[in-house]
């Protein structure tokens, strides 16, 4: 299914890049009687004018069967012209089929529509399918055979054997090699033949291979082909599974990695500074916010806008935990309890202004082309985009800190302030300064998280408050004030969480994880990786 | 009568007030009942029942303020999770209250609640046996966020967990019992919680008696909550807890288990707010897992910061204050509450660390030092 | 074989339960030695801090410890009073009681007291509740909150006020007394415990001369009776009260005897004034 609407998706992409030329090339002269033919045929007959459309014109009819398989194509009932109607943003195109060029808008009383039902359109796909054989493209010529698989004739055979013979590139040969296989399985008369094919399809993760191997598993007349079928299928499913738990080790990584982003300032602002800010979780939500804002203000660049997003969010957010920090937690230095209360407070004004500036229901943040998607890696398993950029990200902005912090003055300062501040004052550091840029900079750093999540979620006003708890947990467990154990504990939680859920389901998962880490703060108070020694005290 | 003047003696030293309070209380549940039930509708002194149940919340409100106040204000431990402890003994009394409607439900099933009937479940769940009993109901209300306070506490004060990790502990740990009673599989109403109650012991909860008996209970059980605190706080246990506030290390070094004292004190505070969650449920006729969620059990720390942690009216009055506030400003401008609720944190934790009841020494403090400013000042020129 | 071992072990006929053994055995000083500390090591993050460290102090002594800056004499005190837990050795309280099992408060009930080298007293209450919350009585939580002061301990902490000077502040909160005044408020909670072993971390520093002369009379005083182990860096103050002294480097004991004899000695010149001595 998921082929079927990958090959739809690329001849929508097709069309689309060349209604935007709004032009074809022209088809040979000599087909023009089949058209017409096309245009008088019932739906029952038209299977032959296709397949005599086919053979004659090749490659060259591709469009002329997408547009018919989307429904596009008419013809002038006059003339009995065949063209296709494209739209595109409320504006049709018309396009004469045969000469390929754009012909004058027509009323919709003078033209017909070529009507195809659900056969036409499967006989439409494998026959676009076996166009897109001799396609140039090698991932055209390979979607093209597997969405011929499920499927397979003589008459489909023989392109695909045809096309074997000039196939240069290895996978999509090795594709075809399925194909033929498959189709020897099924079709072939000795059991020795079909025992061969077996071998041949052995490991393959293609569901039609599966289906078919089920079929002769629990059909085939000779014992000895089940038997082997039936081998076959046990490594397949041993595969399937091994690949289900990459895809589960996937989301929890991908889990990790927000979890990663989200608590990684609080490892600066908590775990650096010793301040708990309760409030970071709105600086996430507000760097979410900043890329909402960035997306409408400029609508026709979806796809750039991330990248102003990062920077802007980083600002706005950073800006405001600057602020915060000069204001409030500043004055209240050395009282981590009453910190910890006016910062819930800023939290909960910053929520609701929020819900009175932008309304309290939640936002779409679009996402741009290039982050959606599925990355295939082979039938069972194909990683969603977004998530593997995130992943990246998070990766990303965690050695960067890394590295700011290690080998940056700003660095230095700030993990001078962090071991002793006193010492720290007194060798000439000014520790409000490091204070308020540490701050800014855990604040700036949420604000990015923010942007990767309103990739993943819907924004709304709560959206920081769904992961502040998590957050200090990540952190708690990671052990205070060491990022490497931040990057730890995010990952690991991350997976148990993901690891947990189809046991227990999604609430009683998170649960779990939360007494999991409460009994574990008994045992070691001081997270994963303590920092050990008597400044530690 | 030697312990009564013994105990008002020892409650005219500041900080707890315990005379004057207990006589204000008195006073103000006299008359408001007696407005309510004896004059006419008319009278322009007569107290509504509306009236009466609101008084009623924020007492229970003032009790739950109080009990964070004996382990925040005089022992250090902030805890954000109090409102578990509230909610499960409003859950406690819920379950009674559910059991008592018996066939009076949607569904008229005599055994079965009726989310319980709407879940197809065909028989009680053990947890529920013997909850259509009051005294064992009031029991469970009790004992059981008790025990979870004692389980807790015994985990987290035994190996030395203090600060901000207790506090986010306690919040996870109310977080944790929210998504878990949000699920309809606990058999504790899910989403809506437990509601619909018809009467308690035999009483129509419809009925203004029954409000001003309940709003009177409450009241009563303030009053001995107060005075139990304050005695326990006064004795050399209570010195010994502002003691671990301020020098834990010290105190062990004393020879005091320390860790016990917290436990003890935390569990004694959690049965404190699991009587006023029992109490608050008959008066507002629901429980449902919001009542979980931690910003509850945070704005409570709030009530007890504005009214001044480490004195027990100070509690009672900032729950009080805070809460009519509430009412009238979500009835005016409901947007506006959470602004003004957050800007209550940061004001009250910048500039008034001890509270309204602190403000006049505040004030006092002040004042000298700007007269200590100016005599400087004029002795220089 | 073990089986029959075990069971042997089992009947033996002068074996002591634990459980058996009262809870307030006194402090048995047969041998006259009250403290040992022996092969005691402790390490923080690869830093050794103790290093094989022995120390006897016998019952009724005044003993000076001192020592550089990190020589261990803090730690030891942590080591000795259930602070810090040590990577090896053995710390024996009397002929019979294994301070290392136990805890920081139970230590305490034993008779250890210590004084902090930050002065630590609960400033939020009283001269006079300070004091009354240092008293040896039973600490469990249902006798504090049902105690009531007697008059002997009235008088006894009465008693301690005069000692520690402090008669006339005795309902002034701890938190407005001055640095001098708190250093003596927590001598004072240390002599109301009455303990067996006192354990005083710098006494003197932040005192004046006139004060530093009271605590050295004081500490003198109390020797006999109790025992006193006191680290101090003023060396003027330890020369007045000192009998014995031991001076600790890099967490082991480098020399021992009186103050001349540590004065003379080799190792210590060489340690303090540098090689070319």
């Amino acid at each position: 299914m998921k082929r079927l609407l990958a090959i739809c998706c690329y001849c929508l992409g097709l069309m689309l890049s060349l209604s935007a030329t709004a032009a074809e090339k022209p088809l040979p002269s000599e087909l023009e009687p089949l058209l017409q033919e096309l245009t008088e045929s019932s739906l029952s007959k038209a299977i032959p004018v296709l397949d005599a459309l086919e053979a004659e014109g090749g490659e060259a009819l591709q469009p002329l069967f997408s547009y018919m398989l989307e429904g596009d194509l008419y013809y002038i009932k006059s003339s009995r012209q065949v063209i296709a109607v494209s739209e595109e943003a409320g504006q049709e195109t018309f396009i004469d089929m045969l000469s390929g060029s754009e012909i004058e808008p027509l009323s919709s009383r003078d033209i017909k529509k070529i009507r195809v039902n659900n056969r036409l359109r499967g006989h439409l796909r494998d026959a676009i399918a076996r166009l897109q054989l001799g396609s140039e493209s090698a991932a055209v010529r390979e979607s093209a055979v597997r969405s011929l698989l499920s499927d397979l004739d003589e008459n489909t055979l023989a392109s695909i054997r045809e096309a074997r013979l000039n196939e240069s590139a290895g996978n999509v040969k090795d594709v075809m090699d399925m194909a033929l296989a498959l189709y020897r399985l099924e079709s072939a008369a000795e059991a020795s033949d079909r025992i061969e094919a077996i071998a041949q399809l052995e490991g393959s993760l293609e569901g039609d291979v599966r289906n078919a191997l089920n079929r002769i598993a629990d059909n085939d007349p000779s014992p000895q082909v089940q038997q082997a079928a039936q081998k076959a299928l046990v490594g397949i499913e041993q595969k399937v599974e091994f690949y289900a738990f990459i895809d589960q080790l996937f989301f929890g990584l991908s889990l990790g990695s927000v979890l990663l982003l989200a608590a990684i300032g609080l490892a600066i602002t908590f775990g650096v500074m010793g301040v708990i800010n309760m409030a970071h979780g709105e600086m996430i939500m507000l760097g979410a916010y900043t890329t909402y804002v960035v997306q409408l203000l400029m609508p026709n660049h979806i796809e750039y806008s991330l990248w102003v997003a990062i920077p802007a969010a980083f600002v706005v957010s950073g800006m405001a935990g600057v602020l915060l920090e000069r204001l409030v937690i500043r004055h209240l230095h050395g009282r981590p309890l009453e910190t910890l209360l006016a910062t819930f407070g800023v939290s909960l004004v910053l929520q609701q202004l929020v819900r009175t500036v932008f309304s309290p229901l939640n936002r779409q943040v679009a996402s741009p082309e290039w982050m959606s998607g599925a990355w295939e890696i082979n039938p069972v398993l194909s990683l969603t985009l977004n998530r593997l950029y995130i992943l990246a990200f998070a990766l990303l902005v965690f050695f960067a800190l890394m590295l700011l912090l290690k080998k940056s003055s700003l660095g230095l300062n700030v993990r001078a302030v962090s071991q002793n501040r006193d010492m720290a004052k007194s060798m000439g550091i000014p520790t409000g300064r490091v204070d308020a840029l540490t701050f800014g900079l855990g604040s700036g750093i949420a604000g990015i998280a923010g942007v990767a999540l309103s990739q993943l979620t819907n924004v709304g006003p709560n959206l920081g408050q769904s992961y502040i708890i998590d957050s200090f947990m990540v952190v708690v467990f990671g052990g205070v004030g060491n990022l490497w154990g931040t990057l730890v504990a995010a990952f690991s939680l991350g997976i148990a969480n993901k690891f947990l859920e189809p046991v227990t389901g999604a609430v009683l998962a998170s649960i779990l994880v939360l007494v999991f880490i409460i009994l574990f703060i008994q045992k070691r108070p001081k997270g994963l990786f303590p920092q050990k020694g008597r400044a530690a005290e | 009568m030697n312990w009564l003047t013994q105990l008002f003696a020892a409650g005219r030293t500041p900080g707890h007030r315990v005379l004057p309070f207990v006589t204000v209380l008195f006073l103000v549940t006299t008359l408001a009942s007696m407005a309510n039930l004896m004059l006419p509708e008319s009278s322009p002194l007569h107290v509504s029942t509306y009236t009466i149940t609101l008084l009623g919340k924020y007492l229970s409100y003032a009790m739950l303020a109080l009990a964070v106040d004996v382990i925040w204000g005089y022992c250090g431990i902030l805890s954000l999770g109090h409102g578990a402890f509230f909610a499960l003994g409003g859950y406690g009394m819920g379950m009674y209250l559910m059991r008592q409607i018996g066939d009076r439900g949607v569904y008229g099933n005599p055994d079965l609640p009726d989310f319980m009937v709407f879940l197809n479940w065909d028989s009680l769940p053990w947890y529920w046996m013997g909850m259509d009993q009051f005294w064992f109901a009031m029991l469970m209300a009790l004992a059981v966020p008790g025990l979870l306070a004692f389980v807790f506490g015994w985990l987290a004060f035994r190996s030395r967990v203090t600060g901000v990790y207790l506090s986010i502990m306690t919040q996870a740990l109310t977080y944790a019992l929210m998504l878990a009673f949000f699920r309809n599989e606990m058999g504790f109403g899910g989403n809506n919680g437990l509601t619909d109650f018809k009467d308690i012991l035999g009483f129509d909860l419809q009925s203004d008696t029954t409000r001003v008996a309940l709003f009177a209970t409450t009241a009563l059980m303030l009053g001995v909550v107060y005075i139990l605190s304050h005695l326990i706080l006064k004795s050399r246990m209570g010195k010994l807890i502002v003691a671990i506030r301020d020098g834990e290390a010290r105190a062990r070094f004393l020879g005091y288990r320390t860790d016990l004292y917290k436990v003890w004190l935390f569990v004694f505070s959690a049965l404190i707010a699991a009587m006023a969650g029992a109490l608050y449920v008959p008066q507002v006729g629901i429980i449902n897992p919001g009542e979980f969620s931690p910003l509850n059990s945070i704005e409570v720390v709030v009530w007890v910061a504005v009214g001044g942690r480490g004195t027990l009216y100070g509690a009672v009055i900032g729950a009080l204050l805070v809460n009519y506030a509430k009412t009238r400003f979500t009835a005016i401008m409901p947007e506006g509450w959470l602004f003004a609720l957050g800007a209550l944190f940061v004001l009250v934790t910048l500039y008034l660390p001890k509270g309204l009841v602190g403000l006049s020494g505040q004030l006092a403090a002040s004042r000298e030092r700007k007269a200590g400013k100016a005599a400087q000042q004029e002795a220089h020129s | 074989m073990t089986a029959i071992d075990n069971a042997r072990e089992l009947m033996r006929p002068d074996r002591v339960w634990p459980f058996l053994v009262p809870p307030a055995a006194p402090v048995d000083v047969s041998k006259n030695v009250l403290l040992y500390v022996e092969g005691v090591s402790v390490s923080f993050d690869g830093f050794k801090a103790l290093n094989d460290l022995n120390l006897y102090i016998n019952d009724g002594e005044l003993r000076c410890l001192i020592g550089a800056n990190g020589a261990g004499k803090t730690t030891m005190m942590d080591v000795i009073t259930g602070k810090t837990q040590c990577d090896e050795g053995s710390v024996y309280f009397g002929q019979t009681i294994n301070l290392l099992e136990k805890s920081e408060p139970e230590i305490a009930q034993l008779g250890i007291g210590r004084k902090f080298q930050k002065p630590t007293v609960f400033e939020a209450h009283t001269v006079f509740d300070n004091l009354e919350m240092s008293l040896k009585t039973a600490k469990g939580i249902w006798q504090t909150l049902m105690a009531r002061l007697s008059p002997t301990e009235i008088d006894h902490i009465d008693r301690v006020l005069e000692i520690i000077g402090l008669k006339e502040h005795r309902f002034m909160l701890a938190g407005a007394l001055s640095h001098g005044q708190k250093q003596w408020l927590e001598i004072g909670m240390l002599l109301v415990a009455e303990p067996r072993l006192l354990l005083v971390d710098e006494p003197v520093a932040g005192m004046t001369a006139e004060e530093t002369e009271k605590t050295a009379e004081l500490l003198t005083s109390l020797a006999g009776d109790h025992t006193v182990v006191v680290v101090e860096h003023d060396m003027e103050f330890v020369r007045s009260i000192a009998r014995t002294v031991t001076v600790l480097h890099q967490g082991s004991v480098l020399a021992e005897g009186t103050m001349e004899q540590v004065q003379n000695n080799r190792d210590v010149i060489e340690v303090y004034l540098g090689e070319e001595a």
